[in-house]
């Protein structure tokens, strides 16, 4: 964006960030993942955010289509799911879906069908805010980058510009 | 008085512009109030009453003046004329003295005095009469009586009583006969008149008194002595020698009536003669005691009449009071009315300036208030917009989210409207914030050292999505076409060629001039002989390198950038409003090609407030150039050597002698590749298609002997490659397979965009090495290169070893790495993780890959293996069961470990078993460190862990320090085994 300057597209996103942090929807793996990312493979973050998000979908329908089925009962390939679920959300450093998908397993566990009902809505809830909210950063960050590309001079701070 | 109130004015003004809004009371204002103008007019009054009373006075006194010296001129002209009479009367009195006394006997009697004084009486007009009357003493009286016949009579006619002398008349003007032989001496005042006379010698008057014909008159007297009189006689010698009296009366009052009706304005004045010898009494001998004409002004005269004894004076005054002075009353008038008018003319002015400097103020507040809406406009825009801009982020979020899920087909649809427009939405908001933002003049520039060709790398990165999107690249048929000229000398040959192309001439241009460089290029055909690449690579040495070897001194430097495209072109009637924001060519490009038509706008404001011209050609159907000149100044040179240093920080030099074959049938698309590769070192050539490469190689192949240095790299367009497809992805795979001796080059596919067919099929074709994306991006080209020909890697770590993490990166760097795990992202994780330590990685999706990864003979150094895989299928049973190596039916993470162990052993076995003798010196077996990754630590995986045969584990996050540690324990305390030289033994057995 051409007239909002790198500072405060940086001061944007920090705060989203530490939202997200706040929140506890993000870990320090995030963190980690973003240190990642280096000349050499610009992208990575949001390369492996969306690698997420195509995995995730992909698994979040499995398990609705294995929880929608009547006669259901095998908790065992929901649990891999599950699995797979917790470990690429502890990847990204998406914490709260991944302590959803605790939860979610621990109720698979015990073969505890409403209980699994509930925590996939409660992921499917949690995913779509995760990566809304990620969608957000990823637009800020394109539009960081893209101020600092041109190098736009900075802004001056105006005081009745909120 | 004018000019003042001007200047008042001007004050007034002068200082309104000082304080701006602020309303004060100037003069003017006071000039404006009605009761400044009654004063005005009141002080106008009493001027011209001043001016009236100065002229009246100044007439009262020329009045006064004339009055007196008419005065004068009458008391005068009376005293002579009364003198001349008195002298007719002295001389009489000599005559009678002369001719009756000295005479003996008498030569006068009564006739003769009769005679003569008659005849003589023109000369005395104002004497009504003269007598002469003797001195007659007391001894005497009866002598005269009988002599005359007659008795001394008293003025009562009576005979006269005993006296001591008498004055009887003797001789008498026939005008007055009536008076003979009367006694002067008994009438009081002619008793005294006679008495002084005789002892003055003089003439003597009376007091006045009513004659006999009722006239005012005086009696004059006369001495007429018998003897000579010594020279200065006493007055006893003046009485002894007395012998009579000569009289007259003078009729005063006829004397002054023909005085004055000699003299001309006798009808203006009144004379007044008093007889003032009793100071307290005046007595009037001429005049009316009436009170009439003017009393105000009066004149006093002396009289003298030749008697000391009496006092006379004459009193002046006008008939009439004095009229009033017209000229006076006029010229008061006159002032008075142009002072008034004056007056109501500053008045007016006055009036009319306050009126006009109240509209000037209350147009100042509407101008002050415009341009406050103004610029609320835009702050409104700006941050209206940006506030637009977070929420808008949300809808087209959810709209992806919801295009995600599962949908019907027009639910798809409707979803996939809606975030075409909310996509275009936040185009239009963005760009309509950034022209609010130019508006508002919150933008503003900063001079930073910049390096052009980065710069235009960094702009074509950003288009590159929407360019990729749309299928534009550099082709002939549909391009854009970036160049950057020094301004000056592009400039001059533009002009010309502008010209013949503004006239109409750009057909007669011929074909070879043009063919020489790339030829219809755009609807300008000026861009094409400007020999551009050649000028653009000069200009960018120059600009960067020799900036200060330059023989231009000045500072500034003007860049000419042109960007051409080839399309359908503007429009002419719609090439007048391009700049204008909101406009578009026509209302259907909004809907063909999208936009808002304020991007040009933009450019604009941007352009000039950069100190530059803006301008395009345009041809329908052919293309537009667009171009613009910004002016730049030259950079210091500390800072050209820090851009320099950046510049060969992004721009690696290892690829410096490098030889490359672009293989494009488009030349320009050519020129663009070779001059990427020559930004890095790599010596270009361009051939037009596979066959032509392929002959050039075997050239080549042929000169080996002649230390011809062979291509390093094939760059192959994808379009060359699909047309040439049929021999040549023979000739290519033949290449890899009779493999001469010498290194093969590395193929390199270059494509706009790739479907994953196509990409499959040119991993199957040969380019297993890379596809570069278009559009080439020097860092970018870099990279990739890197990549491919596995250099780069020990420049990095050289370069990084003063660094913190050195300790890792050390560890790590240049090992070849396996990472198994089935969950794509953790895989993806993991693989960056360790590439940024250095590490070579390889990933593999699951046991079953992972096994045949490390069949050996292997180069891995390292494998992680996630904990939490799904056990192995059918497949990799059957396929593992011919190998009987596996038994389990079902094998996960830990089986696949125990499983590569198993492997590991069997291999050691036989290499122990071949080189038993030489075994000794090689202690070196296969064991390959197995790492396991696991999202949560348990302790009793760990332990399973081990059991299994796994060395280690990591938490899946990786943390340097525990990867470090994890690590470190294998490749410190290891010498690094050389694989190939392993792979080589294991060949040989």
């Amino acid at each position: 964006m051409l007239g909002l300057s790198v500072d405060r597209l940086r001061a944007d996103m920090n705060r989203l960030l530490a939202l997200l942090f706040h929140q506890g929807v993000l870990d320090e793996q995030f963190l980690q993942l973003q240190q990642l990312q280096d000349e050499s493979s610009p992208n990575f973050v949001s390369e492996v955010v969306n690698i997420y998000f195509h995995e995730s979908e992909k698994l979040l329908r499995n398990l609705r289509g294995l929880l929608v089925d009547k006669e259901f009962s095998d908790y065992k390939k929901m649990g891999i799911h599950l699995n797979q679920f917790m470990g690429s959300s502890s990847s990204i450093g998406a914490q709260r879906v991944r302590n959803v998908c605790v939860a979610f397993r621990a109720a698979s566990e015990q073969n505890n069908r409403a209980g699994c009902l509930r925590a996939l809505e409660l992921l499917e809830y949690e995913y779509c805010y995760l990566k809304n909210k990620l969608h957000e950063l990823f637009q800020i960050e394109q539009q960081r980058i893209l101020a600092a590309g041109v190098r736009y001079p900075q802004q001056r701070q105006q005081p009745n510009n909120p | 008085m004018g000019e003042k109130r001007q200047g008042y004015h001007m004050v007034a003004v002068r200082v309104n512009e000082q304080l701006g809004t602020k309303k004060n009371f100037s003069f003017i204002h006071k000039a404006s109030n009605l009761r400044i103008l009654g004063c005005w007019i009141v002080l106008m009054l009493l001027i011209s009453s001043k001016v009236y009373d100065d002229m009246n006075d100044e007439q009262k006194v020329r009045r006064k003046e004339v009055l007196v010296s008419m005065c004068d001129q009458r008391a005068r002209m009376l005293q002579d004329q009364f003198s001349v009479s008195v002298n007719h009367v002295h001389a009489l009195a000599i005559l009678v003295s002369t001719f009756h006394y000295y005479k003996n006997p008498s030569a006068i009697d009564q006739e003769t005095f009769a005679e003569y004084t008659a005849r003589t009486a023109f000369e005395r007009p104002l004497l009504s009469g003269v007598a002469y009357a003797q001195r007659i003493l007391l001894s005497e009286r009866e002598e005269f009586e009988r002599q005359h016949g007659w008795t001394i009579r008293t003025m009562e006619k009576e005979p006269s009583p005993i006296r001591d002398e008498y004055a009887p008349v003797i001789f008498s003007q026939e005008t007055v006969s009536y008076i003979e032989s009367l006694d002067m001496m008994s009438g009081e005042e002619d008793r005294e008149n006679i008495l002084r006379a005789r002892a003055t010698g003089k003439a003597v008057l009376t007091s006045p008194f009513r004659l006999l014909n009722s006239h005012l008159g005086v009696v004059l007297t006369f001495p007429v002595y018998n003897s000579r009189l010594p020279l200065n006689p006493t007055v006893n010698e003046r009485i002894e020698a007395t012998a009579g009296y000569l009289g007259g009366a003078f009729d005063v009052e006829s004397l002054v009536e023909n005085l004055l009706g000699q003299l001309a304005g006798n009808q203006a004045i009144v004379v007044n003669v008093y007889d003032i010898t009793n100071s307290s009494d005046p007595l009037i001998m001429y005049g009316h005691h009436s009170q009439d004409g003017d009393m105000s002004l009066k004149h006093v005269s002396k009289l003298d009449f030749g008697d000391p004894f009496r006092k006379h004076e004459m009193i002046c005054r006008y008939l009439q009071k004095a009229p009033t002075s017209g000229i006076a009353i006029q010229t008061a008038v006159f002032i008075f009315l142009i002072g008034s008018l004056i007056g109501y003319m500053a008045y007016g002015a006055g009036i009319h300036i306050v009126k006009v400097e109240d509209d000037f103020n209350k147009m100042q507040e509407l101008k002050v208030q415009a341009e406050a809406a103004d610029v609320a406009k835009s702050q409104f825009l700006a941050t209206v917009s940006h506030e637009i801009r977070t929420p808008m982020n949300g809808i087209l979020g959810m709209l992806q989210l919801l295009l995600d899920t599962e949908l019907s087909s027009t639910q798809r649809d409707y979803a996939q409207t809606a975030q075409g427009c909310g996509e275009a939405l936040i185009t239009l908001i963005n760009e309509v914030l950034d022209r609010a933002k130019i508006e508002a003049g919150k933008l503003e520039l900063e001079a930073v050292p910049f390096d052009l060709r980065s710069i235009l790398d960094d702009v074509l990165s950003l288009f590159s999505e929407k360019s990729r999107q749309k299928g534009v690249e550099f082709t002939e048929e549909g391009h854009i076409f970036v160049q950057v000229h020094l301004a000056e000398p592009a400039k001059s040959v533009m002009d010309v060629k502008t010209e013949t192309f503004l006239n109409g001439e750009s057909e007669g241009i011929p074909k070879s001039c043009a063919a020489r460089q790339f030829n219809t290029l755009s609807g300008k055909q000026a861009a094409d002989d400007r020999s551009s690449w050649e000028t653009f690579k000069h200009l960018d040495d120059e600009f960067l390198y020799d900036a200060s070897s330059n023989t231009m001194n000045d500072k500034n430097v003007t860049l000419m950038v042109c960007v051409e495209d080839t399309g359908i072109g503007i429009p002419e009637q719609a090439q007048k409003r391009v700049f204008t924001p909101f406009m578009q060519a026509d209302s259907s490009t909004s809907r063909n090609y999208g936009g808002t038509g304020i991007g040009l706008s933009i450019s604009k404001c941007l352009v000039e407030l950069m100190g530059g011209h803006m301008n395009f050609t345009s041809r329908p159907q052919i293309g537009s150039t667009f171009s613009f000149t910004v002016e730049f100044q030259r950079c210091e040179k500390s800072a050209v050597i820090s851009v320099k240093k950046s510049l060969s920080d992004d721009l690696p030099t290892e690829f410096k002698g490098l030889k490359a074959l672009v293989v494009d049938g488009k030349p320009v698309r050519a020129a663009v590749t070779r001059y990427h590769l020559k930004r890095l070192g790599i010596q270009a050539e361009a051939v037009s298609s596979i066959r032509t490469a392929l002959a050039l190689y075997a050239k080549y192949g042929s000169l080996i002997s002649n230390n011809e240095k062979l291509p390093d790299m094939f760059l192959v367009e994808k379009d060359s490659w699909i047309s040439g497809k049929e021999d040549g992805i023979m000739h290519l795979s033949n290449w890899g397979q009779n493999g001469h001796s010498y290194k093969l080059p590395k193929m390199i596919l270059l494509a706009t965009n790739i479907t994953i067919a196509e990409s499959d099929k040119a991993k199957a074709a040969g380019f297993a090495d890379t596809v570069i994306m278009k559009p080439l991006r020097s860092s970018m080209v870099a990279a990739c290169l890197k990549q491919v020909l596995g250099i780069g890697r020990k420049i990095q770590h050289g370069r990084n070893v003063p660094n913190g993490s050195n300790g890792l990166r050390g560890l790590l760097c240049g090992k070849k790495i396996l990472v198994v795990d089935d969950n794509l992202v953790n895989r993806r994780v993991a693989a960056g993780a360790l590439k940024k330590f250095g590490a070579d990685v390889q990933c593999a999706e699951s046991g079953q890959e992972a096994l045949k990864w490390l069949q050996i003979p292997h180069d891995f150094d390292a494998c992680f293996m996630d904990i939490q895989m799904p056990e192995m299928d059918g497949y990799v049973l059957n396929h593992y069961r011919n190998y009987s190596l596996v038994i389990m039916v079902f094998f996960s993470t830990f089986e696949a470990t125990r499983l590569i162990r198993e492997m590991e052993s069997k291999a050691n076995v036989q290499i122990n078993g071949g080189f038993l003798n030489e075994g000794t010196t090689r202690k070196s077996e296969w064991h390959m460190p197995i790492l396991a990754m696991t999202a949560d630590v348990i302790h009793a995986t760990l332990d399973e862990c081990l059991k299994c045969g796994m060395d280690g584990y990591v938490s899946k996050p990786f943390q340097e320090k525990s990867l470090y540690q994890a690590v470190a324990k294998f490749f410190e305390s290891k010498p690094v085994s050389n694989p190939e030289q392993l792979s080589e033994s294991w060949r040989t057995e």
